[in-house]
C-alpha cells in the first residue's frame, strides 16, 4: 500500500536510466546498436557513444531515413534502439512506423524521448501528445510506456531480450519510484499498483505516481481506489479493464496525451462492449486542445492531469 | 501459404550455374531469354488480375533479370541465409515484375503467379516479405526502400558481413525527400556494399517527370551527393552486368539505368497511360504475340 509520501518521494530522470540499461546491455551483446537523429545529447547516448562508437548510427536530422535505417539494422540481425524526441520520431515518420516497422515486422525499438509535455513552454510542436493515437492502430507494434526508472530498464532489457516491433516512451521530466524488485513488466499486461474497490485509476507512464497520489487523498475521504499502471498499451489488457468494470464502479483514466484515440479511448472502446450491467461511468482525463504556453507543471495543471483533479474526477463519477 | 517448387530451385540453380560460368555473350542470351518469359508472366498476371502496373514493371524486368539471374548471391532453398545479398524493391507497385523474378528464380512455383492479386493470395498489389519468400522488406509507399537499404548496408558493415544491398528505386520516386536523406546518410557513412539502381523510364503516373518535377541532372545530383555514378542502357543486360560490379571508390554505387516504361510491347512504349492501364484481350494477345516474335 502506497504511504502518503509519493508525493514527497525523491524523482528521477527515466532517460538516465534508459541509457545505463541500453549501455549494460550492449556490454554483453554485440547485436546491439542505437540509431539517433543528431540527438546523441538529448537521447542521453553521449556514453554509449564514448564507449561503442561503431555502434551509435547518427543519420542526422532526417527521421524518415533514421526509422528506414533502423528497419535495415534489423533485418540485417541486429537489435537496433532509434532514439529521437518522441513527437519527431512519431510524427515525421509516422509512415515508415508503418510500413517498414510494424508492417514489414523488422523487430527494431522504437525510443520516444522526452514524450508528453516534457517540453513545456517549447510548444505544442515539441509536445508528443499525439504519438499513442498514432500508433494504436498499427497491428504487430508493442506500445510500452514505463512510468518510473525500474520499468524504464525492465523495458529496454525485455526489448533486447526478445526483440519486436516496439515503441517505448521514455520520459523526460522527473517522477518517483512507482514500483518495487517485486514487480514485473509483463507484456501485454498493466500492473496492479494498489488493489481497491470503488473505482478504478488506470494511469499511463509519468501519470502513474499521480494516481497513486490521488488514490491515497480518496482513501483519507473514505474511497477505495483501485491504480492499474497501463504499462502496455498495446497490446491491451483487456481482462484488466473487463475486471475494474465489473469489479469498481468507475473508472478514470490518466495520460500526458491527447485524449482523441489514447489510452482511454482504448479502455472505453473495450468496455463500451461488455455486457449491461458493467459499463461503468469513466471519466478521460488528459489532452483537448493544443497546449498554451507553459511549463510543464503549469500544463499539467491546465489539464487536470494532477493528483488532486484525478481524485475529484474519480469522486464526481462516484457520485454523493 | 506459397507452394515452394523444389525442381524449380534445382532448374534454376542449374540455370544460374550456366549464366554464371557462361561467356559474355551466351550470358546475355540466356538473361534475355529469361526477361522475355518474365514480361510474358507479367502481361499474364495483369490480364488474369484485370490490374497491376503495367509500365513500370516491363521497363524494370531487365534490371531484376539481370540481378536475380547473375549478380545477386542468394539461395531461394534458404530464402534468409545470413550472408544472402539482398534486393529491395523500393518500386513496390511493380510487384507483377518482381514476383515473377523470384518466382522464376525459384522462390516459390511459377503456378503461383496466377493468384496475383486474387483474395487472400500472398502475392498482394504490394509485396509483403511476410508472406512472400525473396522479399526482403515491404514497400509500396515511395521513397521507403533507400533508407532500408542503407540500414542493411550500415548492418554489414558493423557486422563484418560482405553481403551487398541492391534498392530498385523508380525514377519519379527520386522525388521524395526520404531518399535524399538516405542518399546522404549512405556517403556519409561510406556505404561502398550499396547499389541504388535508378529505373530512369522518364514517365511518372501522371507525367514524364521532367514536367512534374525534373530531376535532370540526375548524375550530377547523385555524384554531387557522394555518390559512384554509372549511366547504362536499362534493356541492354552486357551494360547491366557491368553496372552491378562492385564499387571501385569506396562510394556507394548509383546505376542511372536509362529504360522504356512498357518496353518490348511496342503499343505501350513510353505512354503515360500504360503507368497502370490494363490491356483488352486483344492487347493482351498483340503483347504476347509480340514478345514471342521477338524471342
Amino acid at each position: 500500500m502506497s504511504e502518503l509520501t509519493i508525493a514527497d518521494a525523491p524523482t528521477y530522470d527515466n532517460r538516465v536510466a534508459f541509457a545505463e540499461e541500453l549501455a549494460d546491455l550492449a556490454r554483453a551483446d554485440e547485436r546491439i546498436v542505437a540509431v539517433c537523429n543528431d540527438s546523441v545529447g538529448s537521447s542521453n547516448l553521449v556514453a554509449f557513444k564514448r564507449e561503442f562508437p561503431d555502434r551509435l548510427v547518427n543519420v542526422g536530422i532526417a527521421e524518415q531515413n533514421m526509422v528506414g535505417v533502423g528497419a535495415g539494422l534489423a533485418a540485417a540481425g541486429l537489435v537496433p534502439f532509434v532514439c529521437a524526441a518522441a513527437p519527431f520520431l512519431t510524427g515525421r515518420a509516422l509512415e515508415q512506423i508503418k510500413a517498414d516497422v510494424a508492417y514489414s515486422q523488422h523487430p527494431v525499438i522504437l525510443c520516444g524521448m522526452s514524450p508528453g509535455m516534457a517540453y513545456g513552454e517549447l510548444g505544442p510542436t515539441h509536445h508528443s501528445v499525439e504519438d499513442l493515437s498514432w500508433l494504436r492502430p498499427l497491428p504487430g507494434l508493442d506500445i510500452v510506456v514505463p512510468a518510473d526508472r525500474r520499468q524504464t530498464r525492465l523495458a529496454v532489457r525485455h526489448a533486447a531480450m526478445h526483440p519486436r516491433a516496439t515503441f517505448i516512451r521514455v520520459g523526460r521530466h522527473k517522477v518517483p519510484d512507482v514500483t518495487t524488485d517485486d514487480d514485473v513488466l509483463a507484456r501485454g499486461k498493466f500492473l496492479l499498483q494498489r488493489p481497491g474497490g470503488d473505482v478504478t485509476v488506470i494511469a499511463t507512464g509519468t501519470m502513474v505516481a499521480r494516481a497513486l497520489d490521488a488514490a491515497d487523498r480518496l482513501e483519507v475521504n473514505g474511497v477505495s481506489a483501485r491504480v492499474l499502471n497501463a504499462a502496455y498499451i498495446a497490446p491491451l489488457d483487456i481482462d484488466a479493464i473487463t475486471a475494474a468494470a465489473r469489479q469498481t464502479r468507475a473508472i478514470v483514466t490518466v495520460e500526458e496525451a491527447n485524449v482523441a484515440g489514447g489510452l482511454g479511448a482504448a479502455v472505453a472502446s473495450v468496455v463500451s462492449q461488455l455486457e449491461t450491467g458493467a459499463r461503468v461511468p469513466m471519466r478521460i482525463l488528459g489532452l483537448h486542445e493544443f497546449a498554451p504556453t507553459g511549463s510543464t507543471d503549469l500544463l499539467f495543471e491546465y489539464f487536470e492531469l494532477t493528483a488532486p483533479r484525478i481524485a475529484d474526477a474519480a469522486r464526481q463519477l462516484l457520485g454523493p | 501459404m506459397l507452394i515452394v517448387d523444389e525442381a524449380q530451385v534445382a532448374e534454376w540453380r542449374e540455370l544460374r550455374e550456366r549464366v554464371c560460368a557462361a561467356g559474355p555473350d551466351e550470358q546475355v542470351d540466356l538473361l534475355r531469354g529469361q526477361a522475355r518469359r518474365i514480361r510474358r508472366s507479367i502481361i499474364e498476371m495483369i490480364d488474369a488480375a484485370g490490374q497491376g502496373h503495367i509500365g513500370g514493371d516491363l521497363s524494370v524486368t531487365d534490371i531484376l533479370t539481370t540481378l536475380y539471374g547473375a549478380v545477386l548471391r542468394i539461395d531461394p532453398a534458404d530464402p534468409h541465409r545470413r550472408d544472402r545479398d539482398r534486393l529491395i524493391l523500393s518500386k513496390g507497385h511493380c510487384a507483377a515484375a518482381l514476383y515473377s523474378s523470384l518466382a522464376f528464380a525459384g522462390y516459390f512455383s511459377p503456378s503461383e503467379l496466377g493468384t496475383f492479386m486474387s483474395p487472400f493470395s500472398a502475392l498482394n498489389g504490394h509485396p509483403n516479405r511476410t508472406k512472400v519468400p525473396g522479399v526482403e522488406t515491404n514497400t509500396g509507399p515511395l521513397g521507403h526502400g533507400l533508407p532500408v537499404g542503407v540500414g542493411e548496408a550500415k548492418g554489414a558493415k558493423i557486422l563484418r558481413a560482405d553481403y551487398r544491398v541492391f534498392v530498385v528505386l523508380g525514377d519519379g520516386e527520386m522525388q521524395e525527400g526520404s531518399n535524399w536523406e538516405a542518399l546522404m546518410s549512405a556517403a556519409q557513412h561510406r556505404l561502398d556494399n550499396l547499389t541504388a539502381v535508378i529505373d530512369r523510364n522518364r514517365l511518372q503516373q501522371g507525367a514524364r517527370t521532367e514536367d512534374t518535377n525534373g530531376l535532370d541532372p540526375l548524375d550530377e545530383r547523385l555524384a554531387a551527393f557522394g555518390w559512384e555514378v554509372r549511366i547504362i542502357d536499362g534493356h541492354d543486360h552486357l551494360q547491366l552486368l557491368d553496372g552491378f560490379a562492385p564499387s571501385t571508390t569506396g562510394r556507394p554505387v548509383a546505376v542511372i539505368a536509362n529504360t522504356v516504361k512498357g518496353k518490348g510491347v511496342s503499343f505501350m512504349e513510353d505512354r503515360v497511360e500504360w503507368h497502370h492501364k490494363v490491356p483488352d484481350p486483344d492487347q493482351v494477345r498483340a503483347a504476347l504475340d509480340e514478345l514471342a516474335a521477338t524471342a
